[in-house]
């Protein structure tokens, strides 16, 4: 409620400033097209200020400080708890006041195809040079034109191998759970990840816009809503750790948290594939900061910087030079930080839409409405 | 008729008066009510005629689809839903909360405090919090199954929560005190000498209650039904809590058409939807209200 209010109240004072602002920026970007070729390498960045979005303890706590004292700019960073909460901010016309966001790479596509990014200056962020070269094979975003990526992973299956008896090795251990697990499973409810496990069970494209293939997919996931104790995007894991669940749908990361209360938890990527999520960060058009921005992604890129997340949000990141001095430690407890890029590259990635959005948002309420 | 035009002089000066007293205490009221309240239902019902546009926000195309599509059988579905889940939470509510505020009010005095503060006790502390120490509690790992089984009182664990009957309870533990502080209200104020006359009347007490009591405590009733029935028509966290995600109210669509799925016309439309039964909700509350209050004076 509290970040409702806040959201107003600043979208009250900048759109009566931002309503001139906008007008004069978008004549800028778009008389020069190509707009990159405006940076200035040499810009003094102790005159830029930056405000970034990004999802709540997801970077360093002193993040700000430090990039102050070490580039220059001054950094505000403001939260969002979901994708589509940024986005309703970013796409709302005014200028958001927002430089540098942090959005998953399917919503970075649909930013840059309504021209709301701009586009990465390469020469302004040598830390590129971290990237495993697959970091930029990434299907929303071939050769990072539009993002630059901060953490990846995947989606499966979590399970405590002492309930379940066995080790599950397919979605359709989930989707049609054997007699004694029935109401012991629980299942992703944003809607993407909710579709993902039928989608690959049954064959199909998680991004699959087939009215048919989705009818088949709702019919999958009505019959498994029965059997589901209940839908849980946040404390899927601590249900197993309680033993209130015996095997739930779970992002690998988040997979981790369990496994760090109890040794019995291990996660498996189904022998029918997954998804591979990108979480990446982007430069806004209307960004008066760019060249700090592009300072702040290059700061982050820095292996010294970007272990952080992963040795404390437990999610492996694209950054090869950060994974390299982390993981092999972690790996020891949390065997699913060791996957490699080749293996999270064999998964599909996320991509935008477009126009069947409502399809899938009818279905996921046909689902979790049913009976 | 000297004294006649002062008196008009005074007149006009203390209506003038009289409207800049109206304006001054009513004044901050209405103004709140008009930027917070006015100005967003009529957003909502300016986005309910446009487009979504591709990547969300709102296209400026003027359309009657998303009335339409608020008749699909799904949603149509969720809303009686919703009807059904909110109606069976205010009779229950009223079923409890009825005996609750009628004894109440028979305490003495200093007990009667005590009973209230105690009502309103579960408000001191946050809603979700509150909701979200019931999965503590009564999950199939929590504290009541534990002690349950402890004391071989159960072998096996119950089942408690994650579906629409959990749900109802939990809406019901969230909005009783709305039901019981108005029904105390109303039957504190019965003049215990009516009851004494319908005695002396010969009137048996059921007789005395249904033509007395219920009449005169019908606005309590009426009052403490509203307040239960429309939070818990928008009510999106129980059902998503302990309802597990398998229930789905009108509340939950409405969150997830403006959070999750960047439709805000339809979700505008499903908001208007719901302001309208409120509205006609309030309207029944009116004309109920008149003629039980009409009943009790004949």
């Amino acid at each position: 409620m509290q970040g409702f209010l806040s959201t107003h109240g600043r979208k009250l004072t900048i759109s009566s400033i931002a309503a001139g602002v906008l007008l004069l920026v978008s004549a800028c970007s778009n008389s020069s097209t190509g707009a990159s070729g405006a940076l200035d390498p040499k810009a003094d960045l102790t005159k830029q200020s930056l405000v970034v979005s990004n999802w709540a303890s997801y970077n360093p706590p002193d993040l700000a400080a430090k990039f102050q004292a070490a580039i220059g700019p001054k950094v505000t960073i403001t939260n969002h708890a979901t994708n589509e909460e940024i986005m309703a901010k970013l796409t709302s016309g005014a200028d958001s006041g927002i430089d540098v966001a942090f959005v998953s790479g399917q919503y970075a596509q649909a930013l840059a195809a309504q021209g709301l990014l701009e586009p990465i200056d390469t020469a302004l962020i040598p830390n590129l040079k971290n990237l495993y070269p697959e970091a930029s094979k990434l299907a929303y975003d071939v050769g990072n034109k539009f993002s630059v990526p901060y953490t990846w992973g995947t989606t499966g299956i979590c399970y405590r191998k002492d309930l379940t008896g066995f080790d599950p090795t397919s979605w359709n251990d989930l989707l049609n759970p054997i007699a004694k697990l029935k109401g012991k499973t629980t299942m992703l409810a944003t809607e993407r990840w909710l579709m993902l496990p039928a989608q690959k069970l049954l064959g199909y494209s998680a991004n699959t816009t087939s009215a048919t293939e989705m009818d088949k997919v709702k019919a999958q996931l009505i019959s498994t809503k029965k059997t589901l104790l209940a839908y849980d995007d946040t404390t899927f894991y601590t249900r197993l750790v309680s033993g209130e669940a015996a095997m739930v749908e779970a992002w690998d990361g988040w997979c981790n948290y369990g496994i760090t209360d109890n040794k019995n938890i291990k996660f498996v990527i189904p022998k029918e594939g997954s998804d591979l999520w990108v979480d990446t960060m982007v430069i806004l058009k209307t960004s008066k900061n760019k060249e700090a921005a592009h300072a702040f992604i290059n700061y982050i890129l820095d292996p010294t910087v970007n272990s952080w997340v992963i040795n404390n949000v437990l999610y492996k990141t694209p950054d090869k030079a950060a994974m390299d001095v982390t993981a092999a430690k972690l790996g020891v407890t949390y065997p699913n930080m060791l996957m490699t890029p080749a293996d999270l590259l064999k998964q599909e990635n996320l991509l935008d839409l477009g126009t069947s959005g409502p399809m899938y948002t009818k279905i996921a309420t046909e689902v979790t409405s049913s009976k | 008729m000297t004294s006649t035009i002062p008196t008009r002089v005074s007149r006009d000066s203390e209506k003038r008066r009289d409207l800049l007293e109206r304006m001054v205490l009513q004044g901050p009221g209405l103004l709140f009510i008009t930027i917070f309240m006015a100005t967003p239902i009529t957003l909502v019902a300016i986005y309910s005629i446009f487009q979504r546009g591709r990547f969300g926000g709102i296209v400026y195309k003027a359309t009657t689809e998303n009335f339409t599509r608020a008749l699909d059988p799904v949603y149509l579905g969720v809303l009686t839903d919703s009807l059904k889940i909110a109606g069976i939470t205010t009779i229950l509510a009223i079923a409890i909360g009825y005996p609750t505020a009628y004894a109440i009010a028979k305490l003495p005095t200093k007990w009667r405090s005590i009973a209230l503060v105690l009502v309103v006790m579960p408000f001191w502390t946050n809603f979700l919090i509150r909701t979200y120490s019931w999965i503590m509690l009564f999950n199939r790992e929590g504290l009541l199954n534990h002690a349950l089984l402890k004391f071989n009182i159960i072998h096996t664990p119950l089942d408690l929560l994650y579906t629409q009957s959990a749900v109802v309870v939990g809406l019901l533990y969230g909005y009783l005190p709305l039901m019981i502080l108005p029904l105390y209200a109303s039957i504190e104020r019965l003049d215990p000498q009516l009851g004494e006359a319908a005695a002396n009347l010969g009137a048996t007490r059921t007789r005395a209650f249904f033509s007395l009591t219920l009449p005169l405590t019908a606005s309590g009733l009426i009052a403490g039904s509203i307040f239960v029935f429309i939070p818990s028509l928008g009510n999106f966290i129980v059902p998503e809590l302990l309802g597990g995600g398998k229930t789905v109210m009108v509340g939950n669509l409405i969150r997830d058409q403006f959070l999750k799925a960047r439709d805000w016309p339809f979700g505008s439309v499903l908001a208007l939807s719901v302001i309208a039964l409120v509205f006609i909700f309030f309207m029944l509350q009116n004309a109920v209200e008149k003629r039980f209050s009409s009943d009790a004076h004949d």
